[in-house]
């Protein structure tokens, strides 16, 4: 092991002559309780790193062991479910000798490859496959065990090419900062249905996409990451909560495991890994925490699932760093951030993708960044560099946000590059018309816009009825489909049928009521009408797969205005 | 004690609050010391930088009468601790956890750092009790639960001290006895006319020996301001988490706080971020504002309710604005409504409470207490669109159901939010109700056609039988 001696301390950052190489980025411990660190510069016989623990008590003359690696991370089946500090450390107490069940999935002798399943492993959480590690290209099976196994017993054996053996277990340690390597990437023409109306219908994300919100304090990132985590169609997520509040966290320990996974039937939590660094925690791990995040990610695609997430919030990802570049005396960059901000948070959202794993699956990574504006100001550094590397931008509405309205996503300024490839994905999934009616519904968004302006200068009284049923029909898309209360048990989350059979109910609504009140129609009474307030209410009201009862609604509808119609022009 | 620098030879430079010395000791980072001057004096430092040659003290009370020369240092060895025991409540402190009333010390049962570790977030359980405030505007749509975080936004000439007074007087789970509750005040850098005001309210209610106060006055020196909210949470964690109460802690002015940390910083030399404040100054007030919660397994819990001025009112300053990304929500003061005559002048609009929903409803409140509070904020909101409309096209510009919204806004100002004495919930909740009622049905999407029929229908059949009789 290689040594140096502290010679100077400054909160998080330490600097050190050396007895011996060192490397960058290698993993070090420091003082007498070993706290952990990364090397992050060297210089003649100087190094200086970055301390993920406190630091209170270090004094020059200290020692600093270098462990001869990169600062790296430990993967195995043990992570789901649980809750992990920024460097995947236990915060509850672990059970090291939870045992998991072996099935084997290769016979000894046969010849396999990286990336390919050597056996299923079940344990508390879902089932799991165990992958040859990705930098063997080729080997033998010796031998393989069946039946129980703790995480670091040998459960396999195999030879190389060039006749070393090696042993694999259940866990295994990989470098933060390295990408895990995938055979190919693919195109993103697989939506990840959110649940959340004004996503999947208007701004939706594909599989392995990259998306913000950006947001000022209290316009609900987090209570939106937390629906997201809750009812998103992944098969693992993985959340981060970086730099944030311990409450949240909490909130998720204590809620996930009593919410059902609608697809499965198991509590949520069994599919939900928790990295928390929150803001009370040292700030260097904060800057580690998204690393971690994003290779246990990996890891859980590789096995060909699809896995979504949630960085909450990369603002305070982008201070530690800031914080950190400042003590080593950085040049700083704008708003003091450090000028590697940029490629730092492309290197981060570029790990997200759709792939074809070695072993040949499908698997994918969804990264969903919250951002944390200062003052809710969307031209900041960290906001406008995450606009470069993000397809899908959901901007949250500080408005919206004080009238209780939530999801409060602005629609006029979010966007996705998403929707495009998704026309077919919905197209099969029943909802051929999905292209056309989201620009319906956007147009008349942009429309309305224009229109309330107007309707300070003149007063909505002097506006003809056309432009009021505009007002009306955008209003009635505001509450009746990009509202979405978290809870209501029947609207907490819309599968795509639900929202096609509401989006169907409301252009249908446009069509009738542009007709009525072409022959007359009062504006006000088409508001008053009975199936209005139905209307209005139909996500709350109307229970999932019931399409009798939407076909009910619309059919009121009809009746409804066409008589309303008709008294109109009998009267004239 | 461990070490003791014996005068002269030590001290190369001082400088404001700032003493370097030669290393010629080993001594860690954040360590507490005593520099004692010519004068006979001790003043309390700490270690906050270390190299090979030299160790830099800073200084929590005045440097002034100091000399190169004449200057002794004690190390203590250890970082600032606080000594806690029983006694704590009805007593007054300095800053630094002095008595300050001339009584004793309190008895030492254990020593505390004073910057202690971070809550394991997996330890801690989830802040679910629903706190009665009396206030409607709090108690209704930005509901209070224990172990929160809280603060109050307010700005100079607002009466954010009396309502802070008033919800630590009647703050109460509903329908509990008051043993095993307590107040811990920290005034960070006020004037002794508003810390007096506050213990005058207490007595006055009689909760003064539940109440243990810390004070930093706006006389003392700025550096001290970064530790009298960390002296107060040590005794706070101590009477919630050792002695089992329910702790609410009111720590006011931290606009005063964070001027003190953009000074201290200053003299550090370090690089400033927005408007001179440091960089880490979120990581900063993330330690003191995360020290509210409970613990599992523990009796008591510590409940936040900070107080800061918004500099020149301005919300997205960046004080307001970290504050705000770390606390589970806001209270926020306005002037206008102060203007207007309306106690407490809260503006609801922007105001939150991010852990409402965890303490309000079934089993905590009542089943239909959510929707009441959407309903409200979503009326509020409209009316408060429709004035900005009105006050350009006159009423008369405005269709039936906008006038009607306007009238709604006016008398939720001056009924709901303007309150002359403290309202339970039970009140609070029916006049709630009793306000929507204006609006016509149709109106209230928010609301399903049985909580209309339950809350409304009644407000509205009294409506009509009064105007019957009359």
């Amino acid at each position: 092991m290689t040594q140096a001696i502290i010679t100077s301390v400054a909160g998080p950052v330490i600097r050190a002559r050396r007895e011996g190489g060192f490397s960058l980025g290698e993993a070090v411990h420091v003082g007498e309780a070993g706290l952990l660190g990364e090397v992050v510069r060297l210089s003649g016989d100087e190094i200086t790193a970055q301390i993920y623990e406190d630091t209170t008590g270090l004094a020059p003359g200290d020692s600093v062991e270098g462990s001869g690696l990169p600062l790296s991370v430990r993967l195995g089946p043990h992570l789901l479910g649980n809750i992990y500090d920024g460097l995947l450390r236990p915060l509850a107490a672990e059970d090291v000798a939870q045992r998991y069940h072996l099935r084997p999935l290769v016979e000894p002798g046969e010849s396999v490859r990286a990336g390919e399943a050597l056996a299923e492993v079940e344990g508390p959480a879902k089932a799991q496959v165990l992958l040859v590690p990705p930098d063997i290209s080729e080997a033998k099976l010796d031998h393989i065990e069946t039946g129980e196994a703790t995480l670091d017993d040998v459960v396999a054996r195999l030879t190389l090419p060039d006749g070393t053996s090696r042993e694999i277990a259940l866990a295994h340690d990989w470098p933060v900062r390295r990408p895990r390597p995938v055979a190919r990437r693919l195109p993103p023409d697989e939506m990840m249905v959110t649940g959340q109306r004004i996503l999947d219908s208007l701004f939706p994300i594909a599989r392995g996409g990259r998306a913000a919100i950006p947001g000022g304090f209290g316009t609900g990132k987090t209570v939106l990451q937390e629906t997201l985590a809750k009812w998103c169609d992944a098969d693992v997520i993985v959340y981060v909560g970086c730099g944030e509040r311990g409450n949240e966290m909490a909130e998720v320990l204590h809620e996930f495991p009593e919410l059902e996974d609608p697809r499965t039937g198991r509590p949520l939590m069994e599919r939900t890994v928790i990295v928390a660094n929150t803001s009370n925690m040292p700030v260097a791990a904060r800057e580690a925490s998204i690393y971690t995040g994003v290779t246990v990610g990996e890891y859980f695609r590789d096995q060909g699932f699809n896995v979504t997430l949630m960085a909450d919030s990369t603002s305070r990802w982008a201070e530690a760093l800031r914080e950190v570049s400042g003590r080593l005396g950085e040049l700083p960059s704008e708003s003091g951030y450090p000028a590697y901000l940029s490629s730092r948070m492309s290197e981060f959202y570029e790990r997200a993708a759709s792939v074809e794993t070695l072993g040949g699956t499908r698997g994918s990574l969804t990264v969903i960044g919250a951002v944390s504006p200062p003052a809710g100001d969307f031209s900041e550094p960290v906001t406008s560099h995450t606009k470069r590397y993000v397809r899908t931008f959901w901007g949250l509405d500080r408005g919206r946000a004080q009238a209780r309205f939530y999801p409060a996503i602005h629609p006029l300024q979010s966007y996705s590059e998403d929707a495009g490839g998704l026309v077919d994905w919905w197209t099969a999934h029943g909802n051929p018309n999905w292209r056309t009616q989201r620009s319906r519904i956007l147009d008349l968004l942009e429309a309305q816009a224009g229109l309330e302006r107007m309707a300070r200068i003149v007063g909505k009284d002097a506006m003809p009825p056309t432009q009021q049923l505009t007002l009306l029909c955008a209003g009635l898309v505001d509450d009746a489909f990009l509202r979405q209360s978290a809870f209501s048990p029947t609207d907490r989350t819309c599968p795509p049928d639900k929202q096609t059979e509401m989006l169907g109910a409301l252009m249908r609504f446009f069509d009738l009521a542009e007709a009525a009140v072409a022959r007359g129609m009062k504006v006000e009474a088409i508001a008053g009408a009975r199936f209005y307030r139905r209307l209005a209410r139909m996500g709350e009201e109307i229970a999932d797969g019931d399409p009798t009862r939407f076909a009910a609604l619309v059919e009121e509808m009809e009746t409804e205005l066409a008589g309303l119609g008709r008294e109109v022009s009998d009267a004239v | 004690m461990r070490f003791e620098l014996g005068a002269g030879g030590a001290v190369t430079a001082i400088e404001g609050p700032l003493v370097f010395l030669r290393r010629v000791v080993k001594a860690g980072l954040g360590e507490a010391v005593e520099v004692e001057g010519g004068d006979g004096r001790a003043r309390l430092g700490r270690i906050v930088a270390l190299d090979e040659e030299g160790i830099v003290v800073e200084l929590l009370e005045s440097t002034a009468g100091l000399g190169i020369d004449d200057v002794t240092v004690r190390f203590r060895g250890e970082p600032m601790t606080m000594a806690l025991g029983p006694g704590l409540l009805g007593r007054v402190f300095d800053g630094v956890g002095r008595a300050r009333d001339g009584g004793p010390p309190v008895p030492e049962m254990v020593r505390r750092r004073v910057d202690t570790g971070t809550i394991n977030p997996a330890t801690r359980g989830l802040p679910k009790d629903f706190i009665e405030t009396g206030v409607s505007s709090i108690d209704i749509l930005n509901s209070l639960v224990r172990g929160q975080k809280l603060p109050i936004f307010s700005a100079g000439g607002l009466p954010h001290d009396r309502l802070a007074a008033g919800i630590a007087q009647t703050a109460r789970l509903r329908g509990e006895d008051e043993a095993g509750f307590a107040v811990v005040f920290a005034g960070i850098g006020v004037s002794h006319d508003s810390a007096e005001s506050f213990r005058a309210a207490m007595e006055q209610s009689g909760a003064l020996e539940h109440t243990a106060m810390f004070l930093n006055l706006a006389s003392e020196p700025s550096a001290q301001r970064l530790l009298t909210p960390r002296y107060a949470l040590t005794a706070a964690e101590y009477l919630a988490f050792d002695e089992g109460r329910h702790v609410l802690v009111i720590l006011t002015d931290m606009t005063n706080y964070c001027e003190a940390l953009r000074e201290v910083s200053a003299s550090h030399g370090e690089i400033p971020s927005r408007k001179g404040y440091p960089g880490y100054m979120y990581s900063d007030l993330a330690t003191i504002f995360e020290r509210a919660g409970w613990i599992k397994g523990r009796a008591g819990t510590l409940t936040q309710l900070p107080i800061l001025t918004m500099p020149a009112d301005d919300i997205s300053h960046p004080i307001p604005d970290l504050t705000g990304y770390i606390t589970e929500g806001q209270v926020v003061l306005d002037r206008a409504l102060e203007h207007r005559g309306i106690y407490p002048p809260v503006n609801v609009l922007p105001s939150l409470s991010r852990l409402m929903d965890q303490g309000i409803g079934e089993g905590y409140t009542h089943p239909d207490h959510p929707a009441l509070a959407q309903q409200l904020f979503a009326a509020y909101a409209r009316a408060a669109r429709v004035r900005v409309l009105s006050s350009v096209v006159g009423r008369d510009g405005l269709t039936e159901t906008d006038r009607l919204y306007l009238d709604f806004g006016d008398r939720f100002e001056a009924e709901f939010v303007n309150q002359g004495a403290m309202r339970g919930f039970d009140e609070s909740f029916a006049l709630g109700w009793e306000i929507l009622a204006m609006l016509p049905p149709g109106e209230l999407a928010r609301l399903s056609d049985a909580q209309i029929e339950a809350h409304i229908a009644p407000v509205l059949a009294r409506a009509e039988a009064e105007a019957g009789d009359g």
